[in-house]
């Protein structure tokens, strides 16, 4: 159990900066899911954490101490790689001892850990296998179990799921989650599928090209996103982006969609001009399809996505922007259809040019 | 699709063919080489190596008994013997050197009044007129045919007189510390080379691959002199690290590229599970470089089994120091005719490369990463 301090970390390959000036702060026992798209330097954070990268600058602290130089097992992390990484020499018992025999910890020590951490992971029968004769999944348990063996203060999962199948990704990531909550040890996590960081995390930490976006509880982020990349990047499928513009009104500000009724908002904070354009965000699951909505408009479908409780209708606009609407409706629409769809003021978000967000209230 | 596959099977077929053909000959001489080892000197020389199992034709020249020994018979004096030994068969025999195959067996020669025959199970018969004198037995040309014999004579004298089992040792004394040698040098090398960052990495390398097109031949010369004047010319600790230093860009190049291609993740997870270099060295880079390491091992091992320029060079020409393939040289010189010493002696040669290369060629296929990471 540890907490972590990212004090203006920077990491620079020659002259390009990866990670810029990263201030963040991990509190105890939490589950942290470092996301972002490919490139973002998530998983370069993520090993500079663990003592793998050099940093360039900038401090590093573990429960308050300076780490900056330190071996990964004086900072007490350990790490859990995407490919696996286990000793394909080794039996599954010896990979996870190795990291104790390292330790020069006394055999009787080393065998009663290496059960406990097999137990943990229902792995005791696989322990004298070699890695060669185990499944993808049976693999990424043996993984974590030397992970878990060493009662590191700072767990670090380097996308650990993104090489399993569809439904043992789904049965790790439960099983993670239980073992979050059993070992209750800080738990860093890299990935870039937001469904694991939105199921997993207590933070989630947003990154693009080497900053954070964004940085909060999994619905922060999905309610109140800082900006239009996270807004866009949380939430599957994306949030709907309509243009719209303002022109001012008593007590506030309509804005105007080209083929949306009008909607008056009361503007909140810094960013509000009258006679601008901005976009309006809508997620899918927001804009349902029916017409008892004060805003709505029409749009003709291109195609259906059924997926059995619930269905997105993908569609143009008059004005000619692409929507995903949601119907849960057992009526599917088809190709061609003309539809009629609308949302509650309450769920949009608005966003300037730059993509920054733009506060609002309704008017009462 | 059944045109392509057609295509495709006659393509393998021809492959196959083609295969087999050059198998064929490249050990066509061997199998014969080995053959002529096992049989008898008097053999070589009469046929060929491919009718070792049927029997041959051997025209033998014998004398017969003295002529005081005939015993009267009749009014004959007769003498009653056998050609050779163990009742071959007798295909013709004659009584002149110009014509030894003049009569079938059973047949009676006539020379001057004598009457001499023999027979097909090589028993002779002598007919004098009246009782013969003098101690000279009668010249007789026999055909025989001799049932295939083979013979462990040669390996014996190979071994044992004519100095090449010591040769042997020898050898060994040179090939086993020049192959191990240079794997360990090596080894810890590539390691360094590939996964410890340091200053000018990337420059050794360049040289290390830039001394692999350096002709050894260039370095005998002041290598020889250097060793002279430290001590350790002509001697086994000399031709040791001579060996050594021709064989290390290769050993380093081959085992980097090996080494620098193992999954990155598992040196690293090694790192994060506390293992210092040595560590990660010995226990995870050095069980997973086998395969590369009985490589290049049984490169180094027949390349140094083969030598003869290097140890010519650093290696004298007595008994103590002179390797195998020095020694054939001189048998070539002395008992160039003995096909049967020269061909017991190659095979003698060849035998331990052999064995060293059946023993370690599994480990050249077998996939030790299997299991590591993913797809691996």
């Amino acid at each position: 159990m540890a907490t972590l301090q990212l004090d203006k970390l920077k990491k620079c390959y020659g002259e390009v900066e990866v990670i810029e000036n990263l201030e963040l702060s991990i509190e105890e026992g939490s589950f942290t899911v470092f996301v972002g798209p490919s490139g973002c330097g998530k998983s370069t954070l993520l090993r500079m954490i663990a003592g793998l990268e050099e940093i360039t600058a900038g401090e590093l602290r573990i429960d308050g101490a300076r780490v900056n130089d330190a071996t990964p097992v004086e900072r007490g992390v350990s790490m859990v790689f995407q490919n696996y990484a286990l000793y394909p020499h080794m039996s599954v018992e010896k990979n996870i001892a190795f990291g104790l025999k390292m330790l020069g910890l006394p055999k009787d020590d080393i065998k009663r850990r290496v059960r406990a951490a097999a137990e943990t992971l229902q792995i005791e029968p696989l322990l004298k296998r070699r890695p060669s004769q185990l499944s993808g999944g049976q693999r990424q348990r043996v993984a974590i179990g030397r992970a878990i063996v060493r009662e590191p203060k700072l767990f670090l999962f380097d996308e650990p799921l993104s090489n399993l199948d569809a439904e043992l990704r789904v049965t790790m990531r439960v099983e993670l989650a239980k073992l979050h909550r059993q070992i209750g040890a800080t738990m860093i996590y890299v990935t870039h599928d937001q469904t694991e960081a939105l199921t997993l995390a207590d933070k989630i930490v947003v990154l693009r090209d080497g900053k954070i976006e964004q940085a909060g509880t999994p619905m922060e982020l999905y309610l109140d996103p800082a900006n239009a990349f996270v807004a866009g990047f949380i939430g599957s499928p994306q949030m709907n982006f309509i243009p719209v513009t303002a022109t001012g009104i008593d007590g506030g500000i309509r804005l105007k969609g080209s083929e949306m009724g009008n909607l008056d908002v009361v503007p909140v904070g810094q960013g509000w001009s009258k006679d601008m354009t901005l976009n309006l965000g809508v997620r899918p699951e927001h804009l349902q399809v029916g017409s008892d909505f004060p805003v709505k408009f029409d749009i003709a479908v291109d195609v259906v996505e059924n997926l059995g409780g619930t269905r997105y209708v993908y569609g143009g606009t008059a004005g000619g922007h692409q929507v995903i609407a949601e119907t849960r409706a057992d009526a599917i629409p088809r190709p061609g259809d003309h539809l009629t769809v609308g949302f509650d003021p309450e769920r949009a978000r608005f966003f300037d040019q730059q993509g920054v967000r733009l506060r609002n209230a309704l008017p009462s | 699709m059944d045109g392509m596959a057609g295509t495709s099977s006659r393509v393998t077929w021809a492959v196959n063919l083609s295969a087999f053909i050059l198998v064929v000959l490249w050990v066509l001489p061997t199998v014969g080489l080995l053959i002529s080892s096992f049989r008898d000197r008097d053999q070589i020389s009469a046929s060929g190596w491919w009718t070792a199992l049927s029997a041959s034709e051997q025209n033998i020249q014998i004398r017969a008994a003295a002529p005081d020994e005939a015993q009267p018979e009749g009014s004959l004096w007769v003498i009653e013997g056998e050609v050779a030994e163990g009742g071959r068969e007798v295909t013709a025999f004659g009584v002149n050197s110009r014509r030894p195959v003049e009569f079938a067996p059973g047949e009676v020669a006539d020379r001057n009044g004598v009457a001499v025959t023999v027979t097909d199970t090589g028993a002779y018969r002598i007919a004098y007129p009246e009782k013969p004198e003098g101690s000279r037995g009668l010249r007789l040309f026999v055909t025989t045919v001799e049932p295939p014999r083979f013979t462990l004579e040669n390996y014996e004298t190979v071994l044992f007189s004519e100095g090449i089992g010591r040769s042997f040792l020898n050898t060994f004394t040179v090939t086993i510390p020049a192959t191990v040698i240079p794997i360990l040098i090596a080894a810890f090398a590539a390691y360094a080379l590939a996964w410890m960052e340091f200053p000018g990495r990337a420059l050794l390398i360049a040289v290390v691959v830039g001394l692999l097109v350096v002709p050894l031949q260039m370095a005998l010369i002041p290598l020889l002199k250097l060793h002279n004047s430290i001590g350790i010319g002509k001697a086994y600790f000399g031709i040791w690290m001579a060996h050594t230093g021709f064989g290390l860009p290769l050993a380093i190049y081959l085992l980097r590229n090996y080494i620098a291609g193992l999954p990155k993740e598992v040196i690293e997870s090694a790192r994060v599970d506390g293992a210092t270099d040595f560590d990660i060295f010995r226990r995870i880079v050095l069980p997973l470089s086998f395969p590369a390491l009985a490589s290049f091992a049984i490169f180094q091992f027949l390349w140094v089994w083969n030598d003869l320029l290097i140890a010519t060079v650093f290696l004298g020409n007595n008994e103590d120091q002179l390797v195998m393939t020095g020694r054939l040289r001189e048998l070539l010189g002395s008992r160039g005719g003995d096909w049967e010493i020269l061909a017991a002696s190659a095979f003698v040669s060849i035998a331990v490369p052999i064995l060293v290369f059946f023993s370690m060629q599994r480990y050249l296929v077998r996939g030790l990463l299997a299991g590591s990471v993913k797809g691996g």
